[in-house]
């Protein structure tokens, strides 16, 4: 077959099934979005933006993905670096630490619901140690805090390890010789990281970023597990235009709206970890 | 002032013996070559004296000062890369100025110091390129301009000029020679070449299977190899050898013709250059096998008594294919190795 043709040929199948599983519901999600049965509208969007639970899921939503993303990008660091040093067991160790990449996100919750619940780990153990008299019901409207942390920490535990494979790949790829110029040229093991690993790393800390912020928008069945609602963020407050009010246009907006933010956040981690013109990495 | 002394490096890498009990002076502002194939040490022994490696037993000492407990950044050196390891996403100018950083220098002093090193290296129009838009040679200029800003006291040098062709190559020797001459630094410079060897060096340190076999000037192991190694090693073509017997009294029987040579009565090797060999009425009789004529002179490969010879002869003889020719060796350029110990005998 002619060589010019043929790439085209072999990605048609792929093209065609994103466009029919992924670019037609789009297509539909939006007008739904866009119309309430008599032509264009904004109703939707000022109805679900103008809801009382509208400010408050977005803002736990960002709260949320502020605490967790720094956190993990930083321990995802710290632990991609620690494997790239092992000499042996390393690949051991890396397949440990990404075991909870495998286990769903509701099963994730409810392992951290276990520990947090009234009858569950911590109670038992504050109790067997004389902490507390009685079990405590951390996961209620009383604690907020608490809840704001185990949803954080179950989020931490789930999903680090989805950035700590990227940036392994990452790190696995700088050419050794950079780290022993900089050691040459003075560069203390913090100067390496900062000016060698960290620069040189920017492709991929895009990409991990870019991931783990859109999960940390889309994040649901962990808050649900844990938090029910007690906190409610923006994807089940989607979740219960559709299913609860039945209200698909509501939904279609509100998804519309989670869809623009992570496309706004990832156009400032791509801006913001951008390569200088000129630099080859 | 930076001598710099190795005493009794040895270098282990689980049960492979890297390097055997080196012990070598390097003098303040000497150019000293290591040279030898791959897998002979050289690189290793850099890279101890460097601090990129450890040595498993021996010390290495710079300017009176014992470093190897040292990292590399407090022992005044500096390093040129055989990848050059110019780093990608630093400028020119950044990666010049990158070990004046590391140091805290002011600003107007690393621009000081690295406009004044690109200058020498000719690179002074590239300060704001990034290293993905030059060329081997100019990454190479980067990495030695690099090394020079430091102004360091020894400048350690992995295969600089490997990765560029033959060509690039033979400038930038000539280049790199005179600005490190200019910098009164102590270099060392790991190559496998003996060209490049032999041109650059004040001294040559030969080495074989993690040992040094010679260390002298460059026309010393070329005219008196301490070795068969180092005989067959430099020199392009290398040594001629034959098997020689005794005669008696000083005299050598080679390849039927009575040659002098050392008072010994165990047999030994006879060794000749190529250059060293005229047509003569006496002498070794050579059937020719092959004729190349380079233009300045003519390489004639020859079976004497059976082995492999090699003669350099003048381009304006006529030789052919099956001739027999009769070469005499310069009588006072003819070298004798023990076969025993492999060593020059006197």
């Amino acid at each position: 077959m002619n060589a010019r043709v043929l790439p085209y040929v072999l990605i048609l199948p792929v093209t065609a099934f994103l466009c029919l599983f992924f670019l037609y519901p789009f297509v539909l999600v939006a007008k739904q979005a866009f119309s309430t049965g008599d032509g264009f509208t904004l109703d939707n969007f000022r109805q679900v933006v103008g809801y009382w639970k509208f400010p408050i899921s977005l803002q736990n939503t960002l709260l949320l993905a502020a605490a967790v993303v720094p956190v993990q990008l930083a321990l995802a660091l710290l632990m991609a670096t620690m494997v790239n040093k092992m000499q042996r067991g390393r690949d051991l160790v890396l397949y440990v630490w990404t075991i909870p990449l495998g286990i769903s996100d509701l099963a994730a919750g409810i392992i951290w619901l276990a520990i947090f619940e009234q009858s569950g780990f911590l109670n038992s153990m504050l109790s067997g140690l004389g902490v507390v008299d009685r079990p405590v019901n951390f996961l209620s409207y009383q604690h907020p805090g608490v809840v704001f942390l185990a949803i954080a920490l179950a989020e931490i535990w789930r999903a680090t390890a989805i950035m700590l494979v990227i940036l392994v790949a990452g790190i696995g790829l700088i050419p050794k010789e950079y780290y022993e110029a900089a050691e040459v040229f003075g560069a203390s093991p913090w100067k390496r990281f900062t000016r060698i690993t960290l620069p040189l790393l920017r492709p991929s800390l895009q990409t991990a970023l870019v991931l783990r912020v859109i999960l940390a928008f889309e994040v649901f069945a962990v808050v649900l597990a844990l938090g029910g609602t007690l906190f409610p963020v923006l994807m089940s407050e989607t979740y219960a235009y559709q299913f609860d009010l039945l209200d698909s246009g509501a939904a279609a907006a509100m998804a519309l709206i989670i869809l623009a933010i992570s496309i706004g956040f990832t156009l400032i981690i791509l801006r913001a970890l951008r390569v200088p013109k000129g630099a080859t990495i | 002032m930076a001598e710099i002394q190795i005493k009794n490096v040895a270098k282990r890498f689980g049960s492979y013996q890297a390097l055997h009990d080196i012990n070598l002076t390097i003098q303040d502002q000497e150019f000293m070559v290591l040279l030898g194939a791959s897998g002979c040490g050289k690189t290793t022994l850099l890279r101890i004296i460097a601090g990129l490696e450890t040595a498993t037993e021996g010390e290495v000492w710079i300017g009176g000062r014992r470093v190897d407990h040292l990292p590399p950044k407090d022992r005044g050196i500096a390093m040129v890369f055989q990848n050059y390891a110019v780093f990608p996403h630093l400028t020119v100018f950044e990666n010049i100025g990158f070990g004046l950083r590391m140091q805290k220098l002011p600003n107007d002093e690393v621009k000081r110091r690295v406009e004044r090193t690109a200058g020498l290296m000719h690179i002074d129009q590239l300060l704001g390129r990034y290293s993905g838009e030059l060329s081997g040679g100019q990454r190479q200029r980067v990495a030695v301009a690099r090394a020079l800003a430091m102004e360091p006291d020894v400048i350690l040098m992995d295969e600089p000029l490997s990765n560029l062709d033959a060509l690039l190559r033979m400038e930038m020797r000539a280049e790199l020679k005179g600005v490190l001459a200019e910098s009164n630094t102590t270099a060392i410079y790991v190559t496998h070449d003996q060209v490049e060897a032999m041109s650059m060096a004040d001294r040559i340190s030969v080495m074989h299977q993690g040992k040094i076999v010679q260390a002298a000037s460059p026309i010393e192991v070329y005219r008196n190899p301490a070795a068969e190694f180092v005989a067959g090693f430099i020199g392009n073509p290398p040594m001629n050898f034959l098997p020689a017997t005794p005669a008696g009294d000083g005299k050598w029987t080679v390849a039927g013709q009575i040659l002098d040579g050392p008072s010994r009565t165990t047999p030994l090797h006879f060794a000749i250059r190529p250059e060293d060999l005229r047509p003569a009425d006496t002498g070794l009789a050579a059937t020719v096998k092959v004729v190349e004529p380079l233009g300045a002179h003519l390489l004639v490969t020859c079976s004497v008594d059976g082995a492999l010879f090699r003669a350099v002869l003048d381009s304006d003889l006529t030789v052919r294919r099956g001739d027999t020719l009769t070469l005499a060796p310069q009588p006072d350029r003819v070298r004798w190795f023990d076969p025993e110990t492999t060593l020059a005998v006197a």
